[in-house]
């Protein structure tokens, strides 16, 4: 600190016309010296930060391409044609890849409407009552909490009592994780809105109710859109939630009530076996699923760009 | 004179009654309330399950380093240690990363490339855990115990404390190990937390202190930081929590074992790790499966502080 001062003195010492600034005199040379090292601390903090930017890009870079490369090598249609089968024998993965489509899909379409509800109650109805903030605080927790933690209590819910592993316990879980998506960004973007849009229909004589879901989610939809999209992508990648509720299923099944399987399941059961094949089909899987993911992502960032 | 004609001629209806209204709200408020039920039945599931696991162990359970599924005695020593060994040693590698990307990204990027860029950091962000799993254990790991792990063992051979901690055969996997891939996963997050932070600075302050001859950096350290302190820090927690609670990418390359070792190449466990590896052995109403749900509600109530905290302090500044 007493560096910048002493400098930003120095500065000004010799360029006011007839003041006297208090203090001792400033030395020139000291003064220039100072600043040269001020710009290259600089100079150094901004090559830094380059850097650690570059670091970033570089490790984006490599899982992209190690994704590529390990994965292209055993893309081919057998992978979507065939399902999984033991080591040695030519398997595929698609038994894992329609299980994950049916629970994503079921996932979203129960997580949604939820989400949006609850919203809607943070942006039109609650707002700042206690039970809104709430709600607001325990839907910022469930966005955050560790995913493995859904799947231990969706275990202990829907299948020790059932009896066993199921989809639809698959589901539940993944619904859960969609909900707070969905809160965030109903909320976020019904805010958003004008009030004079809300005046208008209330003047006209529409019910609030009316004037929530013909006006406001219209007016909102492209966020509400995105927020469902960006929910579709984590829960298509998750883990974690699914080992202790679908568990996993080397077998076709489309059966609910049945194990089910998933891609990142199967990722994680094949990439840990000794069996090269099945690695090379968690290559693959991999691949499919990072760029599904990422796919869905830019997907979700062009739903929104208008609106911005 | 139309006008007052058909005014006389309509009187005023009577108010009607609509359900739509009270159905609605009744909906959104019914919503709301579920999910403040449903995180309270996860702590009770979670606290529940946990019971006979608590009543035998005590708050033993707590420190007790032993994992011994054959003689079923458990405890969770050794997965807490190795759980907050992995994240703070992540964050301690993170922070300064995310922050240079921050920096960069809010003062030093060219406008055309801010967006590409954040954008890039925003998909690092989106990749599925496991995919982090995957790519630590084949490509993490042979680095690691090829190059990594070998050299600093031989320099810091000899000094006290540092050849304590960098010591032991150079497997490559774990707490080391799943602390760098952990700090590649919550990058990401807390870059783009601290982005946003960053921009929510007034122009005008920055714009004074470059007036009155502040450096790049003098500006961020002067202004933007001191402006942004607490909800810099919640960001790094809301990172921190990140780093506590991931399964897949610390299950790949901690090495699970059961003990604690001075080295930080020794391999180790996490709460999580464990949870995701010894689950399928633990058969419904053992009293592992109950240490499990118990390691888990460990996990909730550490995660839900630091949730807490971050979202305190994140919250006035930024709608997070």
């Amino acid at each position: 600190m007493s560096a910048s001062t002493s400098s930003a003195g120095a500065v000004f010492g010799g360029a006011i016309p007839g003041g006297t600034i208090p203090g001792p005199a400033k030395d020139p040379a000291v003064a220039r010296a100072l600043g040269r090292r001020r710009a290259r601390f600089n100079v150094m903090v901004k090559g830094l930060c380059v850097a650690a930017t570059v670091v970033g890009l570089v490790l984006l870079g490599s899982i992209l391409l190690t994704l590529i490369w390990r994965g292209a090598a055993g893309l081919s249609l057998t992978v979507f044609t065939h399902t999984t089968k033991p080591p040695g024998s030519e398997g595929g993965l698609l038994n894992a890849i329609v299980g994950t489509l049916i629970q994503t899909a079921i996932g979203t379409v129960v997580g949604t409407p939820i989400g949006l509800l609850v919203g809607t109650y943070l942006a039109e109805y609650g707002r700042s009552s206690p039970l809104a903030n709430a709600v607001r605080f325990v839907s910022d927790v469930l966005l955050s909490a560790p995913s493995i933690l859904i799947g231990l209590f969706v275990y202990q819910l829907a299948v020790e009592p059932f009896g066993g592993f199921s989809g639809i316990a698959g589901c539940i879980a993944l619904a859960v994780i969609v909900i707070p998506i969905v809160v965030r960004t109903t909320e976020d973007m019904l805010r958003l809105i004008t009030p004079a849009l809300r005046e208008a229909a209330i003047g006209l004589g529409a019910p609030k109710w009316k004037v929530i879901v013909l006006i406001c989610y219209r007016a909102a939809l492209n966020g509400i859109a995105t927020g469902v999209l960006l929910a579709v992508a984590r829960i298509a990648g998750e883990t974690a939630p699914l080992l202790f509720t679908s568990l996993g299923n080397l077998n076709w099944s489309v059966s609910l009530r049945q194990p089910m399987a998933s891609l990142p399941v199967t990722i994680y059961q094949y990439a840990g076996s000794a069996f090269e094949d099945w690695v090379q089909l968690a290559w693959v899987g991999a691949l499919l699923i990072t760029f599904g993911v990422l796919a869905i992502n830019i997907a979700a960032r062009l739903v929104l760009r208008p609106g911005k | 004179m139309q006008q007052a004609v058909a005014l006389t001629a309509s009187p005023v209806p009577k108010a009607k009654f609509r359900p739509g209204d009270p159905i609605f709200a009744g909906l959104a408020r019914a919503s709301g309330i579920f999910v403040l039920l449903l995180l309270g039945s996860l702590i009770l599931s979670l606290f529940i399950g946990a019971i006979p696991a608590l009543r035998k162990f005590g708050a033993g359970f707590l420190v007790s380093a032993t994992w011994d599924p054959v003689h079923e005695v458990f405890g969770a020593g050794v997965s807490i240690y190795g759980t907050v060994m992995t994240s703070i040693l992540a964050m301690i590698l993170a922070v300064p990363l995310a922050f240079g990307i921050a920096f960069y990204l809010t003062e030093l990027a060219p406008e055309w490339l801010k967006r590409p860029v954040g954008i890039a950091v925003e998909l690092l962000a989106a990749v599925p855990s496991i995919i982090y799993g995957m790519w630590g254990f084949f490509v993490i790991v042979p680095i690691m115990s090829q190059y990594v792990e070998p050299t600093l063992i031989d320099t810091f051979d000899g000094i006290p404390v540092l050849q304590d901690m960098l010591a032991g055969p150079p497997f490559g996997t774990g707490i080391f190990t799943a602390a760098l891939v952990l700090t590649v996963m919550v990058v990401p997050f807390i870059a783009a937390t601290m982005r946003d932070v960053f921009e929510t600075v007034p122009p005008v302050f920055k714009e004074s202190a470059y007036g009155v001859g502040c450096t790049t950096w003098e500006v961020m350290r002067s202004i933007v930081i001191p402006y942004t302190r607490v909800s810099v820090v919640g960001g790094i927690m809301l990172g921190f929590g990140r780093a506590l609670g991931e399964t897949m990418a610390v299950t790949f390359v901690i090495g699970n074992s059961d003990h604690i070792s001075a080295s930080l190449f020794s391999s180790g466990n996490t709460i999580a790790s464990i949870v995701a590896l010894e689950f399928p052995e633990s058969p419904a109403g053992s009293l592992k499966l109950s240490s499990l749900l118990a390691l888990g509600f460990i996990l909730f109530v550490i995660s839900f502080i630091v949730l807490a905290i971050s979202r305190t302090l994140l919250r006035p500044k930024l709608k997070v």
